[in-house]
Parts: structure tokens; C-alpha cells; sequence
């Protein structure tokens, strides 16, 4: 399975807001377990919406300008962007089920 | 969901914590056709833990969530499957077989063994819903990081509580650590480890009335049980560790339930009806520690094992 790309402070710009794309980007970072469960089911959407829709992971560690931005206070997040407006916040782990639908109505 | 054809197991563990994947690791010895659902994250409550310091065998502690992913590789090395699927329905059949419901399909089995654990208390105040992931927290190991250098509560007080409190502490500026007791029932050394630090203030009798803010949790209400004296403390985040509910609902149609909501079993974790077992948080008086729920979820793996033997469903 394709590991999801790195999106940073300094790339967020180009490969989310200006993106044709929906994109989803996971905020993450090593020491939270929930975030390493939540890992593979965005891998495997990736791959399901590839073409439809570009995934990023974001390591909250390392970039803090972005999730300071968005007022990210809780890991994982996932936060969906469409046309660079962000369209859905997902907080904390869900199933891919849910994940999925929140998805779908973020890039409606 | 097909159901001429159904998958079915020799033994279904609904809930993959300790007790269940344990109780996998044995049944899957046993060479019984065994699966695992879970609903959200394996380990359970112990995803979450930062540092498990009190299971026998890991003089240093283990963190939690490698130790739930080593007890899943363990269950698969010996053929447990796990399926990631959400359990809506338990069903004792007339020929004595399960039929458990997914909400992605319907699986039979021969016996089950439920560990489905608890899901932690919500306070249920105001601003408590609306700043989840804005300050509401039930996971510090996750989020304390985002609150450096920020003053944060922590409610509750017991071992969960006291951990976190102490967890926060390696980024809060300080952390107020506030119960409605004036006891505390975590355990001693983490009593002593709590109160002998700087930066935690302990706030006894005392509970959140409100959670206040705008676009994040900018202050907490607090009330003092005994006087009824309110004050507002400025805070960024408010931890929550106030005990936990059995996920019983499953179970409420088939067995007797204690007052607090677990399942009666007998000392081989065997409920009232035949084929169902209950191990871990779920059931009456566990000890509600992650080894005595491992070693629950044994207990009711062998007795199920036993009782398909005895049925004589198959070779074992």
C-alpha cells in the first residue's frame, strides 16, 4: 500500500489550497496511538479516491504553523479542503464507514 | 450481507482490548475458527495509555498501543482473524448457535465471547460536546502536546485521572486537577507521584459546572459540592477521566446485568446461557486492570473451548 505523502508548513500552500482537488490532509504525529490506527484506513481511501481526491499527512511536530492555523487542538484530525476552503473537520479515530461519508459530503 | 451462506466461526469475540485478544490468542490455539470484531481501535482502553507500568513483565512499562498491536500480531500469528466491523446485534439461535450482526454483515457462531469493555463518561455540561477537539479532551496522551506552556484541568480521581494529570504535566504550565471527592481512589504510588508535584493543583469537592469559550475552551465553571461556591477558572483545555459505562447493550436481551450494567458470569466467565462468555470490563466486579482482563479473556477462552468440545462441535 502507498504511504501517504508529507504535506509541510512550507508545501501546504501549493499542494492544498491550490489544488484542483478536494484534498484531505491527516494531522498526526508519532507519539499518538489512535493516529497510527488511523494511518492505513487514509491510506486505503488514497487509494479508493485516487484521482478524485489527494491525500497528505501532516506530522503536528514538526510543522506547527498549519495546525495553529486551523486551531487544531486534539490528534488525529482530518480536515478536508475544497476550492483551499475547508468543506470538514473530522476529530478523533472513526471508522472507515464513517470516514468515508464525511468525506463524501465534505467534497459534494 | 448474504444469508444462505454465512461466515461461520467456532468462537466470535465481540471487542479486541486485552480480554478479547487474549481470549483470540487462546481460542486460535486451540485451532478454533475464531474472529475478532472491533468497532474502533484494538486494545481499547489501553490504545490510549501512554505507559503501562503494571503488567507483570515489563519492568520498564510498555506503552499502550504497542502492546495492543503486539497482542494482535500474536492472535493472527495463530489464525484469529480480525474484522474491523461494528457489532449491532446478538442472537442465541434455536439450534444453540450465535448469529451476530454487523454493520457490515451477519456471522454466525458457535459460541461467543463478549469483551466489549467500557466507553468513558462524558461530565454532560455545557460547552462539554461543542469543544471536543477544541479544548474537551479524553485523551491526553494524544493532545496535552497542542496546550504548551497553557494552564489545563484534569477532571476525575482515579488512576486515570492521576496519570493523565501527570502526563499533562511535561506540557502545561500547570494543571488543576479537579474532583468532587475529597478522597481520591487512585492508587497510592500514584498519589504520592501526583501530589508531590509543583505544577499540579488539586481542587477537591469540587465539579465542572460549564465549559466556556468562543471558538476554543477559554475557561471552566467550577463548583464546589460542599459550599456551592462558583469560580471561573481561565483554562485551554479540560482533560476527562470520570470512570466508564459497560458497552452492556448487546447483552441486555440474553443475561442478567449488575446494577452498574455488567454481565453475571461463574468463575470460567460463563454466563447464563450456554455458549456465552463474558471477560474483561464488561462483567460483574472486575478488577478493571488490563492484566486481570487478559487474564479474564483466557479464562473464557479455555471455557469455551470446553464447552464446544463437550457439544462436540468440532476436533479442537
Amino acid at each position: 500500500m502507498a504511504d501517504t505523502p508529507e504535506v509541510t508548513d512550507t508545501t501546504f500552500d501549493a499542494d492544498v489550497m491550490k489544488s484542483d482537488l478536494p484534498v484531505l490532509v491527516d494531522f498526526w504525529a508519532p507519539w499518538c496511538g489512535p493516529c497510527r490506527m488511523v494511518a492505513p484506513i487514509v491510506e486505503e481511501l488514497g487509494e479508493e479516491y485516487a484521482g478524485r481526491v489527494n491525500f497528505y499527512k501532516m506530522n503536528t511536530d514538526e510543522n506547527p504553523a498549519v495546525p495553529s492555523k486551523y486551531g487544531i487542538r486534539s490528534i488525529p484530525s482530518l480536515l478536508i479542503f475544497k476550492g483551499g476552503e475547508l468543506t470538514g473537520t473530522i476529530v478523533g479515530f472513526r471508522p472507515k464507514s464513517d470516514l468515508k461519508k464525511r468525506l463524501e459530503e465534505a467534497i459534494l | 450481507m448474504d444469508e444462505a451462506t454465512p461466515n461461520t466461526y467456532d468462537i466470535a469475540i465481540i471487542g479486541g482490548g486485552g480480554a478479547g485478544l487474549t481470549a483470540a490468542i487462546y481460542a486460535a490455539r486451540a485451532r478454533r475458527r475464531t474472529v475478532v470484531f472491533e468497532r474502533l481501535i484494538t486494545g481499547g482502553q489501553i490504545a490510549t495509555t501512554e505507559l503501562v507500568e503494571n503488567y507483570p513483565g515489563f519492568p520498564q512499562g510498555i506503552n499502550g498501543f504497542d502492546f495492543a498491536q503486539n497482542l494482535v500480531q500474536q492472535a493472527e500469528r495463530f489464525g484469529a482473524e480480525m474484522r474491523y466491523e461494528d457489532v449491532a446485534r446478538i442472537e442465541r439461535l434455536s439450534n444453540g448457535t450465535f448469529r451476530v450482526e454487523t454493520n457490515e454483515g451477519g456471522y454466525r457462531a458457535h459460541a461467543v465471547v463478549a469483551t466489549a469493555g467500557a466507553d468513558y463518561n462524558k461530565l454532560g455540561v455545557a460547552g462539554e460536546d461543542e469543544f471536543v477537539g477544541r479544548g474537551v479532551s479524553y485523551c491526553a496522551t494524544c493532545d496535552a502536546a497542542f496546550f504548551q506552556n497553557q494552564e489545563v484541568i484534569v477532571v476525575g480521581g482515579g488512576d486515570a485521572a492521576f496519570d493523565e494529570a501527570l502526563f499533562t504535566t511535561r506540557y502545561a504550565s500547570k494543571v488543576h486537577l479537579v474532583h468532587r471527592r475529597a478522597d481520591f481512589r487512585a492508587s497510592a504510588l500514584l498519589q504520592e507521584r501526583v501530589f508531590a508535584k509543583a505544577k499540579i493543583d488539586i481542587v477537591r469537592n469540587t465539579v465542572v459546572a460549564r465549559i466556556l469559550g468562543t471558538e476554543a475552551v477559554e475557561a471552566a465553571e467550577l463548583r464546589n459540592v460542599e459550599t456551592g461556591a462558583t469560580q471561573t477558572l481561565a483554562t485551554a483545555a479540560v482533560f476527562i477521566f470520570i470512570g466508564q459505562t459497560p458497552n452492556s447493550h448487546l447483552l441486555k436481551d440474553l443475561i442478567a446485568l449488575d446494577d452498574g450494567g455488567h454481565a453475571q458470569v461463574d468463575l470460567r466467565m460463563h454466563t447464563t446461557v450456554p455458549g456465552l462468555f463474558v471477560a474483561g470490563d464488561l462483567r460483574t466486579q472486575a478488577a478493571r486492570q488490563l492484566v486481570s482482563a487478559c487474564g479474564g479473556g483466557a479464562t473464557a477462552a479455555l471455557a469455551a473451548e470446553a464447552y464446544l468440545a463437550e457439544a462436540g462441535i468440532g476436533e479442537g
